[in-house]
């Protein structure tokens, strides 16, 4: 029994997570690392899947499209977010603030493809209820509506909906957590409700802004429901290759190179741990008390 | 056999493909590639789309010896290409492919034939017996047929025709066009006299088959199994780009999708003559649109003034394909040649015209019988059947797709096909290069 004298509780509860990561995180981006360093013969190929695939036409165009839907995305989720969950924690009337609570959280159970279909019919001026809005942006038809300048904001606007509720109940968690006698000597010493938020509230709940981020940015970088969805609904007027895991697919299910795609999976997991890290660091998001 | 292939080349013109390797051929098999170990009391498995689910349950019916199990998948629709995907999978894995499988995609055969794939079975080497191959119209295996191999069995063909109200054009004394002329100078009289109403649509990918194909635009010109030619800067791609534009202008061509719900609600009665497909009778007309019996029939498909003879388009028609790793292949070539050669199942006529002649007879005449249409639409679409451009090719790449995201966007932000053929021509020689394809251009 001696030998298992390290084995605490502990392990036991991070066991499951452990095998998991192990089987469905780890071991298939070890076979990415393989597929992308290989030729389809699996004979060693150098970066020269990495450099095809950057010089692929489409590369670039995805790149662009995925960093410009994450800036928009990331910077109105963290503000919008923070801002929403101020807002709620200021609701003195408790009935009120159950309600808006459960009213931010509803459209979170409509997630994944079944929101973005809900959105098809939202941004299509004849069937959407919102069709007065979408006339009075000019929009007349479903194609104005998704023209593919618009999409970023768009799918912005899809994410935050069905995203942003369960963030700001996570958040109302964290202000909850700040202790009300730090809140007082704030408030007694004159700080308004304002220089609270930004000088108190704010620098304390950041880890968990870092975390959402984080995990935000995670799922931004994987873009692909969205756009397939909306490329199979406007006819192939926003293309299938419009996001890098879009490309990534084309690769692996329409050219027959799963080696190119494992290259441009790679390119998305590196990007996307270096910005994770970057957030961590800056949200301190490991440092303890 | 020699005979039927050569028959096959020569139906095929020059949308055949040529110089492909068959990775499975086989010159001792009797069927001419390596067949998997047979089970002649085997199940075999079908893919079919939601269309095709009453001739495969149909098949299944009338044949209670052969067991069969039927699986519905999207059959490609909107450029899904899920045959495709899921056979890549399954070429990786080494199992799971389905024995018999029906596509609206039309180039299976350029990926399915080749080194490296070869899932599909060629079925004019012994394995489909040429009575059968001999009985399909001029031309319907030319997209299926690389260097001479046919590799399926054509399930319906879809010539493009002038469909159009017959009701109105008396009313309104109207002569039916014939030349590409006479139908831009009639569009013109339609804008000025009866505004609202059009005679054609540019609103879905299928737009570059219908007036690029039927001008003869050299856009799409597969010369060999990686090889293609490119040039939309024809003066024949031009002078389609510049019709669509007039009509564009002048309001008397939609940029709706036929099927979305705007096109059936703002355009849908309203529609004097739509140059297209066979099968926008049933699909468009008595579907999407339930336009009243008695008002749509079919003229000759336009041509322009310089064609001689006269050519037209084409826009998708489905194909059956049999896996070459089938566990029983009489039983797959049963069910395929079944269904092809079939007019009407269990009492329903197909939903489109058959590739299979003796069947698109009877099912002509069924169509007929129906009493739909104003007057007899048999003899302008068994015209069209045969006189399909051949120099429109079935390549990897999905030139719908290329439309769609080259030209059709950029006519929703409000710029001329004309001016868009650029992009067009852009757009089809990066993606037949990232699929290896050696890129001809002017």
């Amino acid at each position: 029994m001696a030998r298992f004298r390290w084995l605490r509780p502990g392990h036991l509860f991070v066991s499951g997570y452990v095998v998991l990561l192990a089987l469905f995180g780890v071991v298939p981006v070890a076979y990415s690392f393989v597929l992308a360093l290989t030729d389809p013969a699996g004979g060693f190929a150098g970066v020269s899947n990495f450099t095809r695939t950057a010089r692929d036409y489409r590369f670039l165009a995805a790149c662009g499209h995925v960093a410009l839907y994450l800036v928009i995305w990331l910077v109105s989720l963290t503000v919008l977010v923070v801002v929403l969950a101020l807002l709620v924690h200021r609701v003195t009337f408790n009935a009120t603030r159950t309600f808006v609570r459960f009213a931010y959280y509803v459209p979170g159970a409509l997630a994944g493809a079944s929101s973005v279909l809900l959105w098809l019919f939202m941004l299509d001026p004849t069937v959407s209820p919102v069709s007065l809005l979408l006339h009075w942006t000019g929009n007349e038809h479903f194609s104005d509506v998704i023209s593919p300048d618009h999409l970023p904001v768009l799918f912005a606007v899809i994410a935050f909906w069905t995203g942003a509720g369960g963030w700001i109940l996570v958040l109302y968690g964290a202000l909850n957590s700040i202790p009300a006698e730090l809140m007082e000597a704030a408030r007694v010493d004159g700080a308004g409700p304002v220089r609270r938020a930004w000088s108190v509230q704010l620098p304390m709940i950041r880890k968990w802004v870092a975390y959402m981020a984080i995990l935000s940015l995670a799922a931004g970088t994987q873009l692909f429901v969205e756009p397939e969805l909306i490329s199979q609904a406007s006819f192939g007027v926003v293309p299938n290759d419009y996001s890098l895991n879009q490309l990534a697919y084309q690769y692996a299910f329409s050219q027959n190179d799963f080696n190119g795609s494992a290259a441009i999976s790679i390119d998305l997991l590196i990007v996307t741990l270096l910005c994770a890290g970057l957030f961590v660091w800056r949200g301190r998001l490991f440092e303890t008390e | 056999m020699t005979v039927v292939s050569a028959l096959l080349a020569a139906c095929s013109g020059g949308m055949s493909v040529g110089g492909g390797s068959p990775s499975l051929a086989d010159a001792n098999s009797k069927y001419g590639f390596r067949t998997a170990p047979q089970d002649a009391g085997g199940a075999i498995t079908v893919w079919v789309d939601s269309s095709r689910l009453p001739a495969a349950k149909a098949f299944e019916k009338a044949h209670p010896d052969v067991k069969v199990k039927i699986v519905s998948y999207d059959g490609g629709a909107n450029g899904s290409n899920t045959f495709k995907t899921k056979s890549h999978l399954y070429d990786r894995a080494g199992s799971g492919w389905p024995d018999v499988a029906f596509t609206t995609d039309n180039n299976a055969a350029s990926w399915g034939s080749l080194s490296g794939t070869g899932a599909l079975a060629p079925l004019n080497k012994g394995l489909v017996p040429s009575s059968t191959l001999d009985g399909f119209a001029t031309g319907a295996l030319a997209p299926c047929t690389v260097d001479g191999t046919a590799y399926c069995l054509r399930n319906d063909l879809a010539q493009n025709v002038l469909w159009y109200n017959k009701s109105l054009m008396d009313k309104w004394g109207y002569e039916v066009p014939t030349t590409w002329e006479q139908y831009e100078q009639l569009a013109d009289r339609v804008a000025a006299e009866h505004p609202g109403y059009i005679v054609g649509t540019a609103g879905d990918a299928w737009t570059p088959e219908i007036y690029m194909w039927g001008s003869q635009c050299p856009a799409n010109q597969v010369t060999a199994a990686k090889s293609v030619t490119v040039n939309t800067s024809d003066p024949t791609c031009l002078r389609a780009a510049k019709l669509i534009d007039r009509l564009i202008a002048n309001r008397t061509m939609s940029t709706l999708p036929l099927f979305g719900p705007e096109f059936a609600k703002e355009q849908g009665g309203k529609v004097l003559m739509l140059p297209g497909p066979s099968w926008y009778g049933g699909s468009v007309f008595q579907g999407a649109l339930r336009t009243p019996g008695g008002q749509i029939t079919v003229g000759a498909p336009l041509h322009w003034r310089d064609q001689n003879p006269p050519v037209t388009g084409s826009v998708g028609g489905g194909a059956w394909w049999i896996s070459s790793h089938s566990k029983n292949l009489t039983a797959a070539v049963r069910f395929a040649t079944w269904v092809t050669t079939h007019a009407s199942f269990d009492g329903k006529p197909a939903p489109t015209y058959p590739a299979h002649s003796a069947a698109a007879t009877q099912w002509l005449s069924a169509q007929q019988a129906g009493g739909y249409y104003a007057q007899d639409i048999a003899p302008p679409l068994v015209a069209a059947a045969g006189q399909v451009w051949p120099g429109w090719g079935s390549a990897e790449f999905s030139q719908e797709a290329l439309w769609a995201k080259s030209v059709q966007a950029g006519m929703v932000r409000g710029e001329s096909v004309e001016s868009l053929l650029p992009a067009w021509q852009k757009a089809i020689e990066q993606e037949a290069q990232v699929l290896g394809y050696r890129v001809r251009t002017p």
